[in-house]
Formats: structure tokens, sequence, C-alpha cells
């Protein structure tokens, strides 16, 4: 996103339909949260309800943090 | 050909390392039935030279890390057609037949793919080569699917100054090579990409569906049909039927820049 405005991406919008993240960008994005916060993300896991929008990965990593 | 004549159309066969030799043989059958001046140019000590294999099998082993020549590799495509994000796996075969594969992580992705990309750009600097020296025109032949989802390399097989047949459906092209006559081998060939070593379909490593039915998904999208209608047609779940269109939207977003000229910082309206 070509913006320092945090309002143009709400926490809870879809990145697929914002046309924000395409496939290399889930990978940039598993990337991300792997290196950050040392978990491990599933292949089963690469679904929009895990990582669609600001708060889902939020509460993704926050659930694969309390399983570790 | 039938529109220039066949003495001002000149054939470009450019195997490498990873080409099947059917490719080679379907090459010369239609150069030898279309009666046209050709060249064969094997570019593999060109893509050797630039290091496109050595980038490509750093990446693999950074994987696997005993992965060497002689073992025989590919990428494919998952999640898609499931519902998932799409994502990328790599899939290697050792000597004795071993298949092993893993999910991609975005490093060794990135790095093989753009190695890979190597040989759809070295081809099109030798067609652009003899388009110069001939005084002639590159001909692209993406189809509809390819040119509609983005299935092409920038700069590389996606670059040309005449495309004929991006209108048409894969499955109009083979219906064309069957009424223009051209050999068997080609009107029943498989679409392949080619360009891994490993035998590799280009539903595997791009598309959701065989093509046939990716075809038919495209047509139902474009003419506004309902997942349910599709799904019907192909014989699969509604909810399959749908994650194909968006699936097919999600090609259109990622790929869009791949069609699209430099961006320039102000327009240069005189040209």
């Amino acid at each position: 996103m070509f913006t320092d405005d945090p309002a143009a991406l709400a926490d809870d919008d879809s990145f697929l339909e914002q046309g924000i993240i395409d496939s290399t960008g889930i990978m940039e994005v598993i990337f991300f949260l792997e290196e950050e916060f040392g978990i491990r993300v599933d292949d089963d896991e690469l679904i929009p309800e895990n990582l669609d929008s600001v708060n889902r990965i939020a509460r993704f990593v926050q659930r694969k943090r309390v399983a570790a | 050909m039938q529109a220039l004549g066949a003495g001002k159309v000149f054939g470009l066969l450019l195997p490498e390392r990873d080409s099947s030799p059917e490719s080679l043989e379907r090459g010369r059958a239609l150069v030898d039935y279309l009666g046209i001046d050709h060249d064969v140019q094997d570019i593999a000590p060109t893509l050797a030279a630039l290091g496109c294999y050595r980038w490509r099998d750093d990446a693999i082993r950074s994987v696997f890390p005993h992965y060497d020549e002689t073992w025989r590799s590919k990428i494919a495509i998952a999640g898609g057609d499931k519902g998932r994000f799409n994502h990328f796996r790599l899939v290697v075969e050792d000597p004795q037949g071993r298949v092993a594969e893993q999910r991609l992580g975005l490093q060794p992705y990135l790095q093989i793919v753009a190695a890979t990309n190597y040989k759809q750009r070295i081809r099109k600097t030798i067609e652009y080569f003899h388009a110069d020296r001939l005084n002639y025109a590159v001909v692209g032949t993406p189809n509809r699917l390819e040119y509609d989802q983005g299935f092409f390399v920038k700069n590389g097989d996606g670059s040309a100054d005449v495309k004929p047949i991006a209108h048409l459906y894969k499955t109009q092209v083979y219906a064309l090579g069957r009424h223009l006559g051209l050999p068997s081998s080609i009107c029943q060939a498989v679409p392949t990409t080619d360009t891994y070593s490993l035998p590799q379909g280009q539903d595997e490593f791009y598309f959701a569906l065989p093509y046939q039915q990716m075809d038919l998904a495209l047509w139902a999208y474009n003419h506004h049909l309902t997942a349910a209608e599709l799904a019907e047609t192909l014989d699969i779940s509604v909810e399959q039927a749908q994650w194909v269109f968006d699936d097919i939207e999600a090609k259109r977003r990622a790929t869009s820049y791949l069609h699209q000229k430099a961006v320039l910082l102000s327009s240069v309206s005189e040209v």
C-alpha cells in the first residue's frame, strides 16, 4: 500500500477484496509471521479465516502461540 | 503463415537441459509441415553461463540439501482449488525415483522462479535477434486462458509484436489446429510448462483445473453464469465452483501488473 495513512486499511478489511495480497504476498506474510513470532504455519491453515485481515492474523497468531 | 507466405516466416526451436524431447520433435514436425526456414539452438550453454541452473539448484538445496543435478524437480501450485490461499510446493525426485515435496518458503520460491524465468527471457532475446536481422515481427502464442490469467513471464514469453490467438480459448486453439490439419502429435499434445525437469502439466503448475474444464470455467465466469451452473456442468460441488471463480479473479488481480507498461512519474503525452 502506497500510503502512510493507517486509516486506509481497517483492521477487519479483507486483504483479498482490497487487492492488497496475492499468492506471493501471502508467502511474504507467512515468512514474516514465522520469523517474527516463531510459529509454524501449516498447509491447512492457509485459509482466509486465519490470514485475510489484520484482526484475523492477530487472532491466528494468538491461537498458535497459546497452542505452542 | 497462410496470410504471410512460408517465405516470410522464420521458426525457432530453442531447447534447453530440462526440455522434453517431444517438444523438439513437435517443433520439427510443425516447421516441416509448414515448410518454413528455421533454426535449432540449444540454449543450455547460455543459461548455464548466466547461472540459471546454479541459482535454481542452490535454492532447491536450501529446501532439500541432498539435491544435485542427477535429481529432477518441479514446482506445483496448491490451495486455490480448495478455498485456501494459493501457495507453491517444491517436488523433487532422486535418481532412485523417490519423491519428496515440501511447501516453498518465500526466498527459495522467488529464486527458483527468477532463475527459471531466464529460460523464457533468453528465448525472447533470440527471437528478437532474428526479428531484427530479418526485419520481421515476433509472434507470441498465448491463448486466452494464459493471457487472461497471467500465465507468462514478463519480458519473456509474454513479449511479442503480434498475439494472434490471445482471444481464443484453449479448446478453440486445438480446434483451429485440427481445422488447419496440423500434425496429430501437436493436436493431441497435453499442455505442459516444459520448464522443469519433472513432468509438469499446466494445471498442476498454475491453473485450478485441466484446460478443458478451465476453459468452461473462464467462459462461464466471463458470461456471468453462477457457480451452481458451473458446478452442474463440471460435476463438481457448488463450493468448488465458487473457489474456481474466486481463483480466476485472484489470478487476474495478482498478474494485472504483467500487462501494464512501466509507471512514469509524469506523463509524456507526445508519444
